[in-house]
Protein backbone atom coordinates (compact mmCIF):
# COMPACT_ATOMS: atom_id res chain seq x y z
CA UNK A 1 0.00 0.00 0.00
CA UNK A 2 3.12 2.45 -0.32
CA UNK A 3 3.89 4.54 -3.39
CA UNK A 4 6.19 1.45 -4.71
CA UNK A 5 3.57 0.14 -6.44
CA UNK A 6 3.98 -0.06 -10.30
CA UNK A 7 4.72 -2.55 -12.11
CA UNK A 8 8.10 -1.87 -12.54
CA UNK A 9 8.86 -1.26 -8.85
CA UNK A 10 6.94 -4.51 -8.35
CA UNK A 11 9.42 -6.54 -10.64
CA UNK A 12 12.55 -4.91 -8.72
CA UNK A 13 11.25 -5.97 -5.55
CA UNK A 14 10.93 -10.13 -7.34
CA UNK A 15 14.33 -9.84 -8.37
CA UNK A 16 15.44 -8.33 -4.74
CA UNK A 17 13.52 -11.33 -3.25
CA UNK A 18 15.40 -13.43 -5.22
CA UNK A 19 18.48 -12.19 -3.98
CA UNK A 20 17.09 -12.57 -0.30
CA UNK A 21 16.26 -16.33 -1.00
CA UNK A 22 19.99 -16.71 -1.84
CA UNK A 23 21.06 -14.88 1.17
CA UNK A 24 18.95 -17.11 3.59
CA UNK A 25 19.84 -20.22 2.38
CA UNK A 26 23.46 -19.64 2.39
CA UNK A 27 23.35 -18.62 5.99
CA UNK A 28 21.50 -21.27 6.81
CA UNK A 29 24.49 -23.76 5.39
CA UNK A 30 26.69 -21.56 7.69
CA UNK A 31 25.06 -21.97 10.76
CA UNK A 32 24.53 -26.01 10.24
CA UNK A 33 28.05 -25.77 9.14
CA UNK A 34 29.89 -23.82 12.11
CA UNK A 35 27.66 -26.34 14.87
CA UNK A 36 29.75 -29.39 13.43
CA UNK A 37 32.97 -27.62 14.72
CA UNK A 38 31.53 -27.61 18.13
CA UNK A 39 32.47 -24.40 19.94
CA UNK A 40 32.40 -23.97 23.18
CA UNK A 41 28.76 -23.23 24.30
CA UNK A 42 29.12 -19.52 24.97
CA UNK A 43 30.76 -18.95 21.36
CA UNK A 44 27.89 -21.50 19.63
CA UNK A 45 25.58 -19.20 21.40
CA UNK A 46 26.53 -16.56 20.09
CA UNK A 47 27.47 -17.11 16.56
CA UNK A 48 24.09 -18.87 16.05
CA UNK A 49 21.86 -15.86 17.34
CA UNK A 50 23.59 -13.45 15.54
CA UNK A 51 22.88 -15.59 12.34
CA UNK A 52 19.66 -16.19 13.02
CA UNK A 53 19.26 -11.85 13.87
CA UNK A 54 20.45 -11.57 10.52
CA UNK A 55 18.22 -13.89 8.78
CA UNK A 56 15.59 -12.39 10.89
CA UNK A 57 16.29 -9.09 9.50
CA UNK A 58 16.07 -10.05 6.22
CA UNK A 59 13.09 -11.61 6.09
CA UNK A 60 11.29 -9.06 8.24
CA UNK A 61 12.69 -5.82 6.18
CA UNK A 62 12.36 -7.05 2.80
CA UNK A 63 9.41 -9.75 3.01
CA UNK A 64 7.47 -8.09 5.33
CA UNK A 65 8.16 -4.75 3.97
CA UNK A 66 9.31 -3.25 7.18
CA UNK A 67 12.04 -1.43 5.15
CA UNK A 68 9.20 0.88 3.96
CA UNK A 69 6.31 1.09 6.91
CA UNK A 70 4.08 3.44 8.29
CA UNK A 71 4.95 4.62 11.59
CA UNK A 72 1.88 3.00 13.46
CA UNK A 73 3.41 -0.52 12.82
CA UNK A 74 7.31 0.62 13.44
CA UNK A 75 5.69 1.97 17.00
CA UNK A 76 3.79 -1.69 17.32
CA UNK A 77 6.85 -3.16 17.29
CA UNK A 78 8.67 -1.46 19.09
CA UNK A 79 7.01 -1.58 21.91
CA UNK A 80 6.78 -4.92 21.69
CA UNK A 81 10.61 -5.27 21.31
CA UNK A 82 11.23 -3.27 23.86
CA UNK A 83 8.57 -5.83 25.70
CA UNK A 84 10.29 -8.95 24.48
CA UNK A 85 14.16 -7.69 25.44
CA UNK A 86 13.06 -7.07 28.41
CA UNK A 87 11.88 -10.64 28.63
CA UNK A 88 14.67 -12.58 28.05
CA UNK A 89 16.67 -10.27 30.05
CA UNK A 90 15.10 -11.48 33.47
CA UNK A 91 15.30 -14.61 32.22
CA UNK A 92 18.66 -14.67 31.73
CA UNK A 93 19.58 -12.40 34.94
CA UNK A 94 17.04 -12.90 37.65
CA UNK B 1 -20.66 -1.78 1.60
CA UNK B 2 -18.34 -3.68 4.33
CA UNK B 3 -18.77 -3.95 8.02
CA UNK B 4 -15.29 -3.03 8.93
CA UNK B 5 -14.43 0.16 7.37
CA UNK B 6 -10.82 0.92 5.77
CA UNK B 7 -10.01 -2.85 4.88
CA UNK B 8 -9.47 -1.96 0.81
CA UNK B 9 -7.98 1.72 1.43
CA UNK B 10 -5.56 3.59 4.30
CA UNK B 11 -7.01 4.91 7.23
CA UNK B 12 -6.38 8.49 7.01
CA UNK B 13 -5.38 8.48 10.84
CA UNK B 14 -2.41 5.17 11.15
CA UNK B 15 -1.65 5.19 7.21
CA UNK B 16 -2.35 1.47 6.96
CA UNK B 17 -5.46 -0.49 5.87
CA UNK B 18 -6.99 -1.76 9.60
CA UNK B 19 -6.79 -5.57 8.18
CA UNK B 20 -2.44 -4.79 8.14
CA UNK B 21 -3.00 -2.57 11.50
CA UNK B 22 -4.49 -5.56 12.66
CA UNK B 23 -2.46 -8.32 11.59
CA UNK B 24 0.82 -6.31 13.09
CA UNK B 25 -1.18 -6.12 16.70
CA UNK B 26 -1.75 -10.40 16.21
CA UNK B 27 2.07 -10.62 15.29
CA UNK B 28 2.84 -8.25 18.67
CA UNK B 29 0.93 -10.59 20.50
CA UNK B 30 2.52 -13.82 19.23
CA UNK B 31 5.85 -12.37 18.97
CA UNK B 32 4.88 -12.56 23.10
CA UNK B 33 3.46 -15.81 22.93
CA UNK B 34 6.87 -17.45 21.56
CA UNK B 35 8.85 -15.22 23.96
CA UNK B 36 7.26 -17.11 26.96
CA UNK B 37 8.27 -20.17 25.45
CA UNK B 38 11.71 -18.66 24.69
CA UNK B 39 12.35 -17.53 28.47
CA UNK B 40 10.96 -20.93 29.78
CA UNK B 41 14.02 -22.47 27.41
CA UNK B 42 16.37 -19.95 29.20
CA UNK B 43 15.11 -20.56 32.46
CA UNK B 44 14.95 -24.66 32.20
CA UNK B 45 18.26 -24.89 30.31
CA UNK B 46 20.95 -22.18 32.65
CA UNK B 47 18.72 -24.22 35.13
CA UNK B 48 19.54 -27.73 33.95
CA UNK B 49 22.50 -29.69 35.30
CA UNK B 50 22.69 -31.64 31.98
CA UNK B 51 21.53 -30.79 28.63
CA UNK B 52 21.99 -32.69 25.27
CA UNK B 53 23.17 -31.27 22.86
CA UNK B 54 20.53 -30.90 20.10
CA UNK B 55 22.27 -32.56 17.34
CA UNK B 56 23.32 -35.97 19.72
CA UNK B 57 19.22 -36.21 19.69
CA UNK B 58 17.33 -34.38 17.09
CA UNK B 59 17.86 -35.19 13.05
CA UNK B 60 19.86 -32.08 11.76
CA UNK B 61 20.08 -33.00 8.27
CA UNK B 62 15.88 -32.68 8.02
CA UNK B 63 15.92 -30.27 10.49
CA UNK B 64 17.95 -28.21 8.09
CA UNK B 65 15.91 -29.47 4.57
CA UNK B 66 12.80 -28.02 6.80
CA UNK B 67 14.59 -24.59 7.25
CA UNK B 68 15.25 -24.33 3.14
CA UNK B 69 11.46 -25.63 2.81
CA UNK B 70 10.01 -22.69 5.34
CA UNK B 71 12.29 -20.02 3.80
CA UNK B 72 10.81 -20.97 0.10
CA UNK B 73 7.26 -20.63 1.39
CA UNK B 74 8.28 -17.57 2.38
CA UNK B 75 9.65 -16.34 -0.84
CA UNK B 76 6.29 -18.29 -2.82
CA UNK B 77 4.22 -16.47 -0.54
CA UNK B 78 5.95 -12.74 -1.64
CA UNK B 79 6.16 -13.57 -5.22
CA UNK B 80 2.45 -14.61 -4.72
CA UNK B 81 1.47 -11.41 -3.60
CA UNK B 82 3.79 -9.77 -6.02
CA UNK B 83 1.64 -11.40 -9.03
CA UNK B 84 -1.34 -9.75 -7.74
CA UNK B 85 0.46 -6.47 -7.48
CA UNK B 86 0.94 -6.87 -11.00
CA UNK B 87 -2.52 -8.32 -11.99
CA UNK B 88 -1.55 -11.77 -12.91
CA UNK B 89 -3.97 -13.83 -10.99
CA UNK B 90 -2.62 -17.29 -12.65
CA UNK B 91 0.66 -16.14 -11.16
CA UNK B 92 -0.53 -15.94 -7.69
CA UNK B 93 -2.12 -19.29 -8.00
CA UNK B 94 0.61 -20.68 -8.75
CA UNK B 95 2.88 -19.27 -6.11
CA UNK B 96 0.39 -19.80 -3.49
CA UNK B 97 0.01 -23.39 -4.72
CA UNK B 98 3.47 -23.98 -4.39
CA UNK B 99 3.19 -22.11 -0.66
CA UNK B 100 0.55 -24.50 0.20
CA UNK B 101 2.93 -27.59 -0.76
CA UNK B 102 5.63 -26.67 0.53
CA UNK B 103 4.06 -26.15 3.93
CA UNK B 104 2.21 -29.49 3.56
CA UNK B 105 5.74 -30.82 2.67
CA UNK B 106 7.10 -29.29 5.80
CA UNK B 107 4.63 -31.14 8.13
CA UNK B 108 5.40 -34.66 6.92
CA UNK B 109 9.03 -34.36 7.62
CA UNK B 110 7.68 -32.80 11.15
CA UNK B 111 6.20 -35.89 11.85
CA UNK B 112 8.75 -38.56 10.19
CA UNK B 113 10.64 -36.51 13.13
CA UNK B 114 8.14 -37.00 15.39
CA UNK B 115 7.60 -40.64 14.89
CA UNK B 116 11.40 -41.10 15.13
CA UNK B 117 11.03 -39.35 18.43
CA UNK B 118 8.57 -41.46 19.91
CA UNK B 119 10.22 -44.71 18.17
CA UNK B 120 13.40 -44.48 20.06
CA UNK B 121 10.94 -43.59 23.51
CA UNK B 122 11.72 -40.01 23.62
CA UNK B 123 8.50 -38.59 25.05
CA UNK B 124 7.68 -34.83 26.53
CA UNK B 125 8.15 -36.43 29.83
CA UNK B 126 11.29 -37.75 28.99
CA UNK B 127 13.35 -34.95 30.06
CA UNK B 128 13.19 -31.28 30.30
CA UNK B 129 15.10 -30.71 27.11
CA UNK B 130 12.37 -33.05 25.13
CA UNK B 131 9.44 -31.17 26.80
CA UNK B 132 10.53 -27.47 25.93
CA UNK B 133 11.32 -29.25 22.68
CA UNK B 134 8.06 -31.15 21.61
CA UNK B 135 5.81 -27.74 23.20
CA UNK B 136 7.38 -24.99 21.22
CA UNK B 137 8.09 -27.27 17.69
CA UNK B 138 4.08 -28.38 18.40
CA UNK B 139 3.10 -25.03 18.74
CA UNK B 140 5.08 -23.57 16.18
CA UNK B 141 3.21 -26.72 14.05
CA UNK B 142 -0.21 -25.75 14.83
CA UNK B 143 0.70 -22.30 13.79
CA UNK B 144 1.99 -24.02 9.76
CA UNK B 145 -1.75 -25.77 10.26
CA UNK B 146 -3.29 -22.31 10.90
CA UNK B 147 -1.39 -20.94 7.78
CA UNK B 148 -1.87 -23.79 5.62
CA UNK B 149 -6.19 -23.32 6.28
CA UNK B 150 -5.91 -19.68 5.62
CA UNK B 151 -3.72 -20.13 2.38
CA UNK B 152 -5.19 -22.70 1.00
CA UNK B 153 -8.40 -20.48 1.28
CA UNK B 154 -6.74 -17.82 -0.19
CA UNK B 155 -5.68 -19.93 -2.85
CA UNK B 156 -9.55 -21.77 -3.41
CA UNK B 157 -12.38 -20.06 -2.53
CA UNK B 158 -11.04 -16.93 -1.12
CA UNK B 159 -9.50 -16.26 -4.31
CA UNK B 160 -13.35 -15.00 -5.94
CA UNK B 161 -12.60 -12.18 -4.03
CA UNK B 162 -10.27 -11.37 -6.67
CA UNK B 163 -12.90 -10.30 -9.44
CA UNK B 164 -15.04 -8.29 -7.85
CA UNK B 165 -12.47 -6.70 -4.89
CA UNK B 166 -8.80 -7.12 -6.25
CA UNK B 167 -7.43 -4.17 -3.97
CA UNK B 168 -8.90 -5.83 -1.05
CA UNK B 169 -8.08 -9.09 -1.81
CA UNK B 170 -4.30 -8.37 -2.03
CA UNK B 171 -4.46 -6.86 1.06
CA UNK B 172 -5.80 -10.30 2.70
CA UNK B 173 -3.26 -11.78 0.71
CA UNK B 174 -0.19 -9.48 1.95
CA UNK B 175 -2.01 -9.74 5.34
CA UNK B 176 -1.34 -13.61 5.35
CA UNK B 177 1.74 -13.37 3.99
CA UNK B 178 3.03 -11.27 6.92
CA UNK B 179 1.60 -14.21 9.35
CA UNK B 180 3.40 -16.77 7.26
CA UNK B 181 7.00 -15.27 7.59
CA UNK B 182 6.17 -14.42 10.99
CA UNK B 183 6.13 -18.14 11.35
CA UNK B 184 9.11 -18.73 9.15
CA UNK B 185 10.60 -16.21 11.30
CA UNK B 186 9.73 -18.13 14.25
CA UNK B 187 11.54 -21.14 13.08
CA UNK B 188 15.01 -19.47 12.05
CA UNK B 189 15.45 -19.05 15.86
CA UNK B 190 13.84 -22.23 16.79
CA UNK B 191 16.13 -24.01 14.70
CA UNK B 192 19.51 -23.03 16.06
CA UNK B 193 18.26 -23.13 19.27
CA UNK B 194 16.59 -26.63 19.59
CA UNK B 195 18.82 -28.67 16.65
CA UNK B 196 22.10 -26.73 16.65
CA UNK B 197 22.93 -25.82 20.47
Amino acid sequence: MSSHDSPEEIKKAVKLYIGIFVALLFLTLVTVGVSYIHLSVGKAVALALFVASIKASLVALFFMHLKDERKIIYATIGLTGVLFVFLMSISMYL
Amino acid sequence: MSLIPYIDHEHPVTGVTNAKFGIWLFLASEVMLFGALFSTYIILRTGATVWPHGYEVLNIPMGTLNTAILITSSVTIVLAWAALKMRQLPKFKLYMGLTCLLSLIFLVIKYFEYAAKFHHGYYPATNTYFAIYFVITGLHGLHIIGGIVVNAYLLGPGSKMYATEPERFTGRVECAGLYWHFVDLVWIFVFPILYLL
